[in-house]
């Protein structure tokens, strides 16, 4: 039987309400390629409008959910995740996406990040990292780096920043992958693999913030040096990068290297090949943590590993349970073990 | 039977086991329970056990002990003082002498009152019985690690297995000087290790042996017989403990609202077995999350809440402290939600195997900005399932977070409950939002609960968003304005209090009026009832108000007290209760009756401190 499902346009996701990000944001970006993913995610998949739910935290980035038309919950700081998981195991049918920003996913809300990686619950999480708290304004993040100057460390951090993608799959996570606000259609791109893909989704997004963090990732979103300096993935192709696409990874000893195509005796055939679907974390790792200016920053789905999820194993479960249970219901209960007659 | 020994009806007894923590106390105490019960007497049990886990093996701090207390009548406490005392060791002996009525009977394992068990447990002889004053017991002194070891030494276990069924022989004795049928705890052995019979059997073997050789020896004078309670109503009963019976209250809760049980957790003493039992009720579509911790736990119920499940989450005082915050964004959200709270000594990480009733003021108040929300308290380890569902039903019907608070001791003290029927039990009618509803508002609210309506995620046109940010008072959408702030504060209160007109009033037991009310709330109904009837008897004019509804307080609440000359608020902690009293009614003036020592009230101290309040000291 032919499926009934609704031809969205990203118009419908748009929420009434006056989004209010600082001109320039680079949320507004990341914004607009969700409200276009959805539309081809709703068609991929036939998911009706209604069965989304969007869940965040709080942070500029956590406003999210009032700006989609669909269901939202902006919660507290950091607990996205945890809200999110009780929705999705609640009714598994939804499709459940959380917006965190880099303080919220990993600071306060460390704990809940890698525990739905770890249970690998069918959620997609947005993480916008702008290396900043934003909504406070501008005190720095688990992910500043090393020696940042920020209004609580005026002469510069002293702590070393977490990657959220050797965090995510450290956790044992299944998916990661990455992105630029700028790039609206890679992030699209991403965010429908995300949606497609069974277990917690974690993409990365970097995120400029105008205000407090300005130019924090300029090295690499230059249009005139971007494309040296970062390197799309995408599973079953070369890992070849570069203005004039001559540049590439191989594998040398145990680390990856960049090499020149044509040079040092380097041809086509050894460049690497990303396989995504690799359950091995191994090289996935590598390319999550490469980091410019030794590699070119990768972008795209690093890491895309089909396992059983929490949800549908919850949902299994009492199936099953249910079914071979001679307890059918409360009196059932009351009345099962050791009973006597007065 | 035994023609020599003549037996002696007794109308209750209280029987104290203990022992070191690694004595299996607990099981012996339970088996025992369990087996007064089917037998048909009326039980109360209260175990009280150290918080190491294993804390120095002999001495004081690791005596563990399970008091139960039977009757041929309605036994509403596990009873102050006991009739016998089981002690398998010197620092069980010394930590518990105290509590055996004089003229009691002590059974003690004297295997283990040699050097190295008087020293462990810090005597300064080594002659118990002089040191402890023990002159008018009834002192048994019984070789039951070594009649354990005879009795299996054919049995092909291992030495350490065989001296771990030493408290199956001190239950036989027991079981011997009441007169109890083994059926049931031979029954229970075969179930619980139906892998490995040879334990079966040695368990078995044991027992019976205790039982004989307490039947053998002459130093029991007598047996004595506790007849069936008569004056409890006929019906099917079962044994149940408080944090079952929370457990099954929720469940029964869901059932009725015809929606799926989703509990959010995380483990904490003594709140673990309600968790415990929720996750072994897959059977019937209970969905438990053991989270990363108490925060995680609220919220995923909060997001459960969100989707459509019955939502709760349950904890103990520092875990409440944890959750606080998301209680604030469940008052804001106005979603249903049962957080229950199992309170424990505090503060801190305090006493946490004992009981108090400390957290009272945060569960009113622990919240930053005006949040308030429904309080509700169980008085008796089987209430525990009506208060539970009755949390369900107002936090569903109400769309408000509720908090149920129990407390250690009847959490885990257990009694026997008249099996109820279901169908006994009123509907739960959440104003869930039909799907396709036009121009929805999420926080539109129905006129007399103040209830705004439960619009679930997957459902057609009523699409909004909710959080933590202040509402606007019918959109529900992000509000600043400071007129709309004042009126969603209000209007949350009101909500809360329109509650009072969903709740019973509040009885009296007793006179209505008289010299002096006794008031209390939650877990120490059982104390306080059978020391205000005692006085009664004794044609005292005292009368109890015992409150199960604390936020808010029943309606005819001021004109109770109106009528007394005299009001004492008893609780176990330093007045929280009866300064919550004052705020609210202050016109009357409170005595107060406060411990804070881990342990429930006794009914002799609380006898004597309301004689002196009728004597005007
Ligand atoms: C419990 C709690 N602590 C602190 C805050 C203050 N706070 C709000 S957002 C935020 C950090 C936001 O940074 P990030 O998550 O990176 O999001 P961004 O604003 O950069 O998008 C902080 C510290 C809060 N709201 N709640
Ligand atoms: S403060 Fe930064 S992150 Fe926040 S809205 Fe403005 S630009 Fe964006």
């Amino acid at each position: 039987m032919e499926e009934q499902y609704t031809n969205y346009t990203p118009q419908d996701f748009k929420s009434d309400q006056e989004v209010r990000w600082c001109p320039g944001c680079g949320d507004h970006a990341i914004l607009n390629a969700v409200i276009k993913a959805l539309p081809e995610v709703s068609k991929e998949l036939k998911y009706d409008m209604e069965r989304y739910v969007f869940v965040s935290g709080i942070g500029c980035s956590s406003r999210f959910p009032y700006y989609v038309n669909t269901f939202g919950f902006h919660g507290i700081h950091g607990r996205a995740a945890a809200i999110a998981t009780g929705v999705k195991v609640a009714n598994p049918t939804l499709s459940v996406w959380q917006v965190s920003g880099d303080g919220d996913a990993l600071a306060i809300g460390g704990n809940h990040f890698i525990h739905a990686v770890r249970r690998n619950i069918d959620i997609n999480i947005l993480l916008f990292n702008n290396q900043i708290y934003g909504l406070t304004k501008g005190q720095y993040s688990p992910t500043s780096p090393l020696g940042a100057i920020t209004k609580t460390s005026p002469y510069g951090t002293v702590e070393h920043p977490f990657r959220p993608g050797e965090l995510v799959i450290g956790a044992q996570g299944k998916f990661f992958a990455r992105s630029l606000d700028v790039d609206v259609k890679l992030t699209k791109e991403i965010l429908v693999e995300a949606a497609k893909h069974d277990g917690t989704s974690v993409v990365e997004i970097l995120q400029n913030c105008v205000i407090f963090n300005d130019g924090a990732y300029s090295h690499i979103t230059d249009r005139e040096n971007r494309e040296d300096r970062v390197i799309v993935l995408r599973h079953g192709e070369k890992m070849i990068f570069g203005k004039n696409r001559d540049k590439g990874l191989v594998l040398s000893g145990l680390s990856l290297k960049v090499v020149k195509i044509g040079e040092g005796g380097f041809t086509m055939d050894d460049i690497l090949v990303h396989d995504a679907y690799n359950p091995n974390p191994g090289i996935h790792m590598m390319l999550a943590n490469m980091q410019y200016p030794d590699y070119p920053v990768a972008l795209g789905v690093i890491r895309n590993v089909k396992d059983s999820t929490y949800d549908d194993n919850v949902r299994d479960q009492v199936l099953e349970v249910m079914k071979n249970s001679k307890i059918k219901c409360v009196d059932d209960l009351l009345n099962s073990g050791d009973t006597w007659e007065l | 039977m035994d023609k020599q020994k003549s037996v002696q009806e007794l109308d209750e007894v209280v029987v104290r086991f203990s022992g070191d923590s690694g004595d299996g106390m607990q099981l012996t105490g339970t088996l025992f329970a369990d087996a007064s019960a089917l037998f048909g007497n009326d039980v109360s049990t209260f175990p009280d056990y150290p918080s190491e886990i294993r804390a120095p093996q002999g001495t004081v701090g690791g005596v563990s002990g399970f008091q139960v207390h039977f009757g041929n009548r309605k036994v509403n406490t596990p009873g102050d003082y006991c009739d016998v005392l089981v002690a398998m060791n010197p620092a069980a002996l010394k930590a518990n002498a105290k509590w055996v009525k004089k003229g009691g009977i002590i059974i003690v394992d004297v295997d283990q009152f040699n050097e190295k068990g008087y020293q462990r447990a810090g005597y300064k002889t080594f002659d118990a019985e002089t040191e402890l004053n023990l002159q008018d017991y009834k002192l048994i002194f019984a070789p039951i690690t070594s009649l354990t070891k005879e009795s299996l030494k054919d049995s092909g276990l291992d030495n350490k297995s065989i001296v771990r069924s030493k408290n199956m022989f001190a239950l036989g004795m027991v079981y011997y000087l009441f007169e109890r049928n083994m059926n049931f705890t031979e029954r229970f052995f075969e179930k619980k290790f139906a892998k490995k019979p040879e334990i079966v059997e040695a368990n078995k073997k044991v027992l019976h042996d205790g039982y004989n050789y307490a039947a053998n020896i002459q130093a029991i004078a007598n047996k004595y017989e506790v007849k069936q309670a008569e004056t409890l109503p006929k019906g099917r009963y079962r044994n149940i403990s408080g944090n079952t019976a929370t457990a099954w209250g929720l469940i029964a809760a869901a059932e009725k609202a015809g929606l799926p049980l989703f509990c959010g957790s995380y483990p904490i003493t003594p709140a673990t077995e309600i968790l415990i039992e929720l996750a072994k009720r897959k059977d019937l579509g209970v969905k438990t999350l053991q989270a990363e911790d108490e925060i995680a736990g609220i919220c995923t119920a909060i997001g459960a809440s969100f989707a459509g499940n019955f939502a709760v989450t349950t904890t103990s005082g520092p875990g409440l402290s944890l959750k606080s915050e998301a209680l604030g964004l469940a008052v804001m959200t106005e979603l249903p939600l049962v957080v229950v709270d199992v309170q424990r000594g505090g503060p801190s990480t305090g006493l946490p195997t004992k009981t108090e009733q400390s957290d009272l003021m945060q569960a009113l108040w622990g919240r930053n900005g005006e949040a308030p929300m429904v309080v509700i308290a169980a008085s008796t380890p089987s209430n525990c399932f009506d208060y539970a569902f009755m949390a369900g039903k107002i936090a569903m019907e109400h769309m408000t977070p509720v908090m149920l608070l129990t407390d250690g001791y009847i959490a885990n003290g257990s009694e026997p409950w008249k099996i109820p029927s279901m169908k006994d039990y009123p509907e739960i009618k959440p104003p869930i939002v039909p799907e396709g509803t036009k121009d929805y508002m999420p926080y539109a609210r129905d006129a007399e609960r103040l209830a705004r309506g439960w619009a679930l995620p997957g459902k057609k046109d009523i699409e909004h968003r909710l959080g933590g940010l202040e509402k606007d008072f019918l959109k529900g959408t992000v509000s600043h304005d400071p007129i709309n702030h004042q009126k969603m504060v209000d209007i949350r209160a009101e909500k809360v209090k329109r509650v009072q007109e969903y709740i019973p009033e509040q009885e009296v037991f007793g006179d209505k009026e008289g010299e002096l009310l006794v008031v209390g709330w939650g877990g120490t109904y059982g104390h306080l009832y059978d020391a205000v009837n005692e006085m009664r008897k004794a044609g005292k004019s005292v009368s109890l108000c015992h409150f199960n509804y604390i936020n808010p307080l029943p309606k005819n609440t001021g004109e109770i007290f109106s009528k007394f000359k005299k009001i004492v608020v008893c609780e176990l902690n330093l007045g929280q209760f009866a300064n919550y009293l004052r705020m609210n009614f202050p016109e009357y003036k409170y005595m107060q009756y406060n411990k804070v020592q881990g342990l429930p009230f006794t009914v002799v101290e609380l006898v004597d401190k309301f004689n002196q309040i009728l004597e005007g000291k």
